[in-house]
This record gives structure tokens, sequence and C-alpha cells, in this order.
């Protein structure tokens, strides 16, 4: 700054005015203002620049994102008329309750009849069902099966089970077709491509084609997203089901765990602790805590809660430890926060007139900070939501193909879901479904965030 | 399962000792002597209820944290009796495959006699436990609740007795954060101390070779565990992020509080803190679905090769999740600076710009640096966009279009699936970690004490 003052203050130029003429000094003022003013503007364009790229980043980010994932909450279905062929579905008569009968045996009966409903070859069903809208798929009928995704067998399995009468009827049913037609149809696969390279042959592709121009096959939205769990087997039916209730459980032991844990803390460091060497340390803890990469926590649930407590492999319970360790520093600091901002002047008022500072904070400080403390305990778990990278270490990257009824389960995590979903090999699918799983996390992490905006919107208390 | 049912017990008992307390203790007064109850009865009840569960709960989180130790080892000694010469690796997998026959989880193939045995040992020695644990339990709750209703007399001070037993509780709670600090130093040195064991520690930290072998034979040995190439990825990849993130971050920050209208503050300023709070993973797919790909065919247009999944394709990724982080620290830190210090620059004739550049920034600059390094230490323990888009070739290179590994895709490469903390393999991963976790703190300990001073300088 010192080294520029002859050119840049007024000063400067008188002193030099000695030697120069009133013009000369005026031409060199305008010049280095000229100068200065270009500078300006071009500093300013800078900055201008750089909210540009990062705001453009955030655009390209999320129309990437939608563009790609929002065709594929709409699935290619085909609505066939299926007819339960008595000889097909040949099955006993579901059975009744008898007389006597304990409810376990019954129990066990039913599920015996389930069981062998589920051995009926329901591809038969659909094979007979797709030769009535494409004659000749009758003498072709491996090609056929090729048009529904395999997974479909359980709905038609599911509708007898439900209703026994229909065998030796006909209903108009809406199945999912492989995840290659889906594929085919959404010109996902360069269509140009020689049949060597294509994922189905040109009989099937032709059959596809005829049937979504007929409207036989038609783009519908997909439940199975929402109501199956993952599957291998039938990749048109893997949705999210497990991953989401894995999610959810790991989200609960986060509230119950890292919420009162957390705001605990907080009220102690802020409220009742004395100024001392083991404070301060919490505290310089508790900001490093907060930075340290989320693997190391992956890490420490490894060796901690499988290697030495044993507990299951793959478990939400585990996940929603680790992750409550992680989000533990998020909590106590926004707590804090809170209880920081409000006035002294409510404890005073509370031990002015006999509360005991127990009672004070109980009864007085904390109720007028359950607003900024929501706020925080959910921002931490929208956090934890988002996290992956923990998970993988303690093992929750198994492929589990069922829905978690306990938190000791094996089950899947929403990130880890997507983790999977964008390495499975049929690629040309799983990159709209992987997009459309990153909307849905998405959604759920802004709706949780819109949660916390708005309680601190409604409730904030200005002093 | 065990555990929760006797957690719903325990708090059972709460309820049921709170009640007898209570009416105890009103009762007290009901007596009618004149004299007035110290603490109002609801507080007796707590105190009658604390004591019947309390010592019961300590004993039986204690128990929990020490019983399978010490049955593991009678085990392990009695293994040792039936089996000797065992090796440390055979007996950990007999372990396991005992505690499974013991457990019926998970079928054993080939069960050994001498197995089949052990796990009756085992089941027989847990059950017992349980007993022992069952009965101590309610010596313990029979015991607290006599006492604490021998002792409610109107004048005991049961509020205050209250107050310190939830202070105390306040405390525990907040020794937890330093718990989890300890517990990830303690369980990753242990692991650590084990893989050095295999390794020397100069081969691992001074290695220029990672080249782990998988399946161990006799002859092959361990294979080669150098860090250097796998801190050379990170570093580079930090690099880049940082080489990107910090100028547009920095300039959007100094736009948006120095220069942007109110209103373009208040949309651009929450936009791009959207970017904050993306998950790392969808940063991750981002990066080897979109930028990946991109960048190769830029690469191939202007004749470079670039790889899709390389450092320049995770670097960059990275540098876009940290614009905010960058931007929202550095936009408080120029905002603290006093207006005084811009008034005084402005004054003297200077332009805005000017005032930035040679007041502002200079003034802020303690505070920006401690911002950047906290920025610097979240690029070095980032783990799911190199996972996805670094390439995972550990190799020492310093070309930015080719493919890197780091120390975090390593950890999660050398334990993903594998439990079994026997081998060099997976205990590498420890050893990284724990590598990982000090250059982590050092820098997060110099951020905050640069960013604290700064801080203070101006309040």
């Amino acid at each position: 700054m010192s080294t520029n003052s002859s050119t840049v203050s007024p000063a400067g130029a008188t002193s030099t005015a000695t030697t120069l003429s009133r013009e000369q000094v005026a031409t060199r003022v305008n010049a280095s203002l000229r100068r200065r003013h270009r500078q300006e503007i071009i500093f300013k364009g800078m900055g201008i620049g750089a909210t540009v790229v990062g705001l453009a980043f955030v655009a390209i980010l999320f129309i990437n994102i939608f563009s790609k994932g929002l065709p594929a909450f709409w699935q290619a279905s085909i609505t066939l008329d299926i007819y339960f062929d008595p000889e097909v579905v040949a099955i006993p008569d579901m059975p009744q309750r008898l007389s006597g009968e304990s409810g376990n045996d019954f129990r066990q009966r039913r599920v015996d009849w389930e069981n062998e409903v589920g051995l009926v070859n329901f591809n038969r069903l659909i094979q007979a069902a797709i030769a009535k809208v494409i004659p000749e798929a009758a003498d072709h009928p491996r090609d056929a099966a090729r048009l529904v995704t395999s997974g479909e067998r359980i709905a038609l399995r599911r509708l007898v089970i439900a209703d026994p009468s229909i065998i030796g009827q006909t209903r108009r049913v809406t199945l999912y077709t492989d995840a290659n037609i889906d594929v085919w149809l959404k010109g996902n696969i360069d269509r140009s491509l020689p049949d060597g390279q294509q994922m189905l042959n040109s009989r099937v592709r032709e059959w596809a084609d005829r049937l979504y121009e007929d409207g036989t096959i038609s783009l519908r939205f997909s439940t199975a997203l929402f109501q199956n769990p993952d599957s291998r087997s039938s990749l048109a039916s893997a949705g999210l089901r497990g991953a989401f209730m894995g999610s959810l459980y790991m989200m609960l032991i986060v509230l119950l765990v890292a919420v009162p844990l957390g705001v605990a803390s907080a009220i102690y460091l802020e409220e009742f602790a004395s100024r001392n060497r083991v404070t301060d340390l919490i505290e310089v803890n508790i900001n490093n805590l907060a930075a340290v990469p989320s693997i190391i926590f992956g890490l420490l649930g490894a060796a901690v809660f499988i290697n030495y407590f044993k507990l299951p492999f793959s478990a939400p319970i585990v996940g929603g430890l680790v992750l409550s360790l992680m989000t533990l520093p998020t909590v106590i600091i926004t707590t804090r926060a809170t209880l920081k901002a409000i006035p002294p002047s409510i404890r005073h008022a509370a031990l002015g007139i006999g509360a005991s500072r127990t009672q004070a904070v109980f009864h007085h400080v904390l109720p007028l900070a359950i607003p900024g403390i929501l706020t925080g305990a959910i921002i931490g778990m929208a956090q934890a939501l988002g996290e992956t990278a923990p998970l993988l270490l303690i093992g929750m990257n198994a492929f589990v193909a069922s829905v978690p009824s306990t938190p000791f389960d094996q089950s899947n995590a929403l990130p880890v879901q997507i983790y999977l979903w964008q390495g499975n090999e049929l690629r040309n699918f799983f990159e709209g479904r992987t997009s459309a799983a990153i909307i849905v996390l998405l959604a759920l992490m802004l709706s949780l965030n819109g949660l916390a905006i708005w309680l601190r919107k409604r409730f904030e208390t200005r002093w | 399962m065990s555990n929760l049912s006797l957690l719903l017990l325990l708090l059972g008992l709460l309820v049921v000792g709170y009640q007898i307390g209570l009416h105890r203790s009103r009762g007290l007064v009901r007596g009618a002597t004149g004299e007035r109850l110290h603490s109002r009865p609801q507080y007796h009840g707590v105190v009658v209820g604390l004591w019947a569960v309390g010592p019961a709960l300590i004993l039986v989180v204690i128990w929990q944290l020490l019983a399978p130790g010490v049955i593991e080892q009678a085990l392990v000694s009695q293994l040792q009796d039936v089996q000797p010469g065992l090796s440390d690796q055979e007996q950990r997998v007999a372990l396991r495959r005992i505690d499974n026959l013991a457990s019926n989880k998970g079928l054993v193939m080939g069960a050994h006699d001498w197995e089949l045995t052990a796990a009756q040992t085992l089941s027989a020695m847990r059950k017992t436990s349980g007993w022992i644990l069952a009965g101590l339990s309610a010596t313990l709750i029979a015991l607290g609740l006599l006492f604490s209703l021998s002792r409610m007399s109107p004048s005991l001070r049961a509020r205050n007795q209250v107050e310190k037993v939830v202070q105390g509780v306040l405390m525990i709670s907040s020794g937890v954060a330093i718990l989890t600090t300890i517990g990830i130093v303690l369980s990753m040195v242990g692991e650590t101390l084990k893989f050095f064991t295999f390794i020397s520690p100069l081969d691992f930290f001074l290695g220029t070779t990672w080249q782990p072998v998988f399946h161990v034979t006799e002859t092959s040995g361990y294979g080669h565990y150098g860090m250097l190439p796998l801190l050379g990825g990170t570093v580079l990849v930090a690099a880049i992020a940082l080489l990107f993130a910090i100028p547009v971050g920095l300039l959007a920050a100094i736009y948006l509080s120095e220069y942007a209208p109110g209103r373009v503050r208040s949309f651009a300023k929450p936009a791009l803190e959207v970017l904050a709070g993306i998950p790392t993973i969808v940063y991750g797919v981002f990066a080897l679905v979109t930028v990946g790909p991109f960048l190769a065919s830029v690469g191939d247009m202007v004749g470079l090769h670039i790889r899709a999944t390389s450092a320049l394709t995770a670097g960059l990724v990275m540098g876009i999740m940290l614009i905010p982080f960058i931007s929202s620290l550095s936009d408080d830190i120029i905002t603290q600076v006093p207006k005084a210090l811009r008034d005084g620059s402005l004054g003297l004739g200077a332009t805005k710009s000017e005032t930035i550049r040679k007041v502002v920034l200079p003034a802020a600059l303690p505070g920006i640096a401690g911002a950047v390094l906290l920025a610097a230490s979240r690029a070095v323990g980032e783990t799911m966009i190199v996972v996805l888009a670094a390439g995972n070739a550990p190799v020492l290179t310093a070309n930015p279009f080719e493919a890197v590994s780091t120390m975090t895709v390593t950890i999660v490469n050398q334990l993903t699936g594998d439990s079994d903390f026997a081998g060099p393999q997976s205990l590498v991963a420890f050893a990284l970690g724990l590598t990982l976790f000090a250059i982590t703190l050092v820098m997060n300990i110099v951020a905050l004490a640069i960013v604290r001073k700064y801080r203070e300088q101006y309040e």
C-alpha cells in the first residue's frame, strides 16, 4: 500500500507537481485512473465469473441428474390378458381352517400351500398370453419369455394366492417388461448397432417395437422402484424399498442416540461446565471430531462394533451407531450455538425467584432452545442420510434382496444402493435407475433441510 | 435382542420404583407430623426409581462389555489344552467356527468333534454368564429398592440428589465425544501395530511400490505395502481440487460479500450452498458418468490423452464440492474485517478492488488460510468421489491425466467385504486410516487455531 501511494493518493500527485506542469499531472492522473478503473471492472468481472461458474455447476449437476433420472420413473410395462389355465395352475384348494385345528398348524398348511403355488410354471401363462397378441411367438416360447422380466412370475403368484377363484378366468394384468426392452424402447442403446452387440435378438426387438406401437407396451409410472427391494435376477423389478427401510432404521438410531447425547453434552458444556482445562480439551476435541474424515468412523465401526462387540455385519444397527458418532459433533455444535443465543436474563430471572440451576436450565432455557435444537438435529440427520463411505466398511455394500424387518437384519442404505447400482453391468438400464435413486435421496434430504428451515423461520425468536 | 428386553424390563422397573417412591413420600406427609417434605414427592419417586435401576444398569453394561472377552479367554485356554499347536490364524478361524456353531448362525462345514464340544462349552458358559448376571441384577434391584425406601424421610434432600444425577449424566454424555476420539485412536493403533508385525514401518511409510498379495502362499510373501504412491495420489487429487476451488470459491465470496446487490446475494448464496448439501456419492456418480467422459473427449479434441477416470476428473469434481465450503467460510471471514479498515482505504481514494486486494484480503489472509486448510483436510479425507472417479491405479505419478489411487480408496478396497482382521491385507487399512487421521488432525488443529486467533484479533 505504501509503495503505491504516489500513484494512488492525491497527496502524491501534488508533491511531484513541483517538477511537472499541471497538464502533465492531469494526463498522468487520468491515465492511471483509467487503468485503475479498468482493473476495477476486471476484478469485479472475475468475481461475477466465479459466481456464475459456481451456479453453473449447480445447474449442470441438477439438469444432468434430472434429465437422466426422471425418465427412469416411467418404465416399460406390458398389458396382457392372462388366462389362468387350470391345467397349468394345477393346485389344490386353498386350505381352510378346520375346526379344532391349532392356529400354528393352519398357518403351516397355508405356507405349504403358498409354496406349492410358487412351483407353478407361471411363465407358461405369460407365454400363452403373449402368443395371443403376437401369433408367431407361440413358436418361440423362449423369446416370448424374454419380453417380461423374470420377477413378474411372483406378481402372478400373488394374484393367485390373494384370490384362487381367478383360476380358469382371464385377467388383464400389467407386468414390467425385461430391462433390456425398456432400454431398447427408450433408445438408451444405439439402435443401429449390429445384432452381435445388441442385448436382444432381432425378433424380440421387432416384437417390442410392434407392441409399443399398438399400445400393449407403454411407459408407466414405476411402482416397482418404491415397492421392491434390490434384485439381481430380475433387474427391471429392482427397487429401493430395502435401502429405504435400512436408511430409515439408521435415521431412527441416529435420532435416538446422537440427538440425546449431543443435546446433553451441549447443555453440560454450555450451562454447567466450569471453564477449566478439561472443558477446553473437550471443546477442542469436539471441533476436531467434526472435521475427521467420515471414513475414519467406518474404521472405528469395523474395529469396535463388529470385531469387538460382534454386532452383525451389514446391519442398520451398526450403521446407525457409526453415523451417530459421526453426527454427534454437528448436533453438539448447533445446540451450543442455540443455547448461547438465549439471553442470560432468562436464567437470571429464574435463579432470582429461587429456581436451582438445573431447574432454570430445564424449565426455562431448554424450552426456548427447542426449535434451534430440532433444526440442528435435522441438519445432522440429513448429513448422516447422505453418507456412504463409513457404511462400505461395515459391510453395507453387500447385495441384500430383502426388506429388513429389524435393525439387526442385513440391509442396504440409500446412498450405498446408488453406489451398487452405478456399478451394475447393465449400464444402459441402471444409469437411469441410479439417477432416479439419486433424485429420491436428494428429495429426502431437501425435505429434511426444508423442514429445518421452516422450523427455524416459524419459531425463531429475536432477542 | 435379549439386551433390548432387558432394557425394557429395567425401564419398567424404573416406573414401578418411581410410583412406589411417589406414594410413600406422599404417605409421609399424610402422617401429619407437622413436618414438610424438603422436596416434592416426584423427586422422591425419581430417587427410589434410580436406586432400583441405576446399580443394576451399570452392572449390566459392565458385564456386557467384559463378559465376551472373559468367556473367549476361557475358551482359548481350553482349546490350547485340547488342541495344542494351533497357530494364531488357525485359532482365530476355529473361534469363529465355534461361535457360529454355538449361536446356530450360518452353516459350518465339516465340524470336528472337538469343535462341537467347544461349541457346547461356549453356549454353556454363555448361559451360566446370563444366569449369574440375572441373579446379581435381581439382588441389586432389591437392595437398591430397600435401601432407598429405608432412607426416605421428609428431610431427605431428594431434589438435590436428582439434580446431581442429572448433572452427572450430562457430564458423562459430553465424555462420549472424548471416548469416540480415544476409541478411534486406540482401535487404529492396535490394528496398526498388528500390521507392523507383518510389514516393517519403514517399508510402509517410505516404500514406493503398492502391490499387496491377496492370496498369500508359502513362497509369495505378503507383497509390497509402500504407502507413497497412495499418498502421492491423495496429494495430487487434493491439489487439483484446491487449485480449482480456491480461486472460484474465494472470488465468488468476494463478489457476493462486497459487490453483489442484495437480491443477487440472497439468491446466489443459498444456491451455491446447495452444493454443500449434496451427498458425495452423487458427486462420484456425476464424475464417473458425466465429467470423466466429457474430459476424455475434450482431451481427444486437443490431442491429449486423458483417461475418463483420472486424477483430473476426481480433482475437478472434488473442487466443485469444495466451492461452497471455501466461499461460505471466506465470506464469514471477509465480513468480519472491520469496516473502519475499508473506510480508511476508500477515504484515501483507493478503488473498491484496490481496497479489497490491498486492505481487506491481507487483513483476512490468516482466516482464509485457515479455511483453505480446512478445505484441504476435507479433500484429503474425501472418499466416494475418488473411489468412483480416480481410476484406482496405485502408481506414483504427477500426471493429472493418469489414473491414481488414494489412501481413502485403498482403505475401502482393502476392507470391504472382509471382517477378518487377520492378515496384512485388511490390517493395512487401519495403518492407512491412522496416517490419514494424523494428517487431517494436524491440518484441523492448525486451521482451527488460525481461525480462532483471527477471530479474537477482530473481536
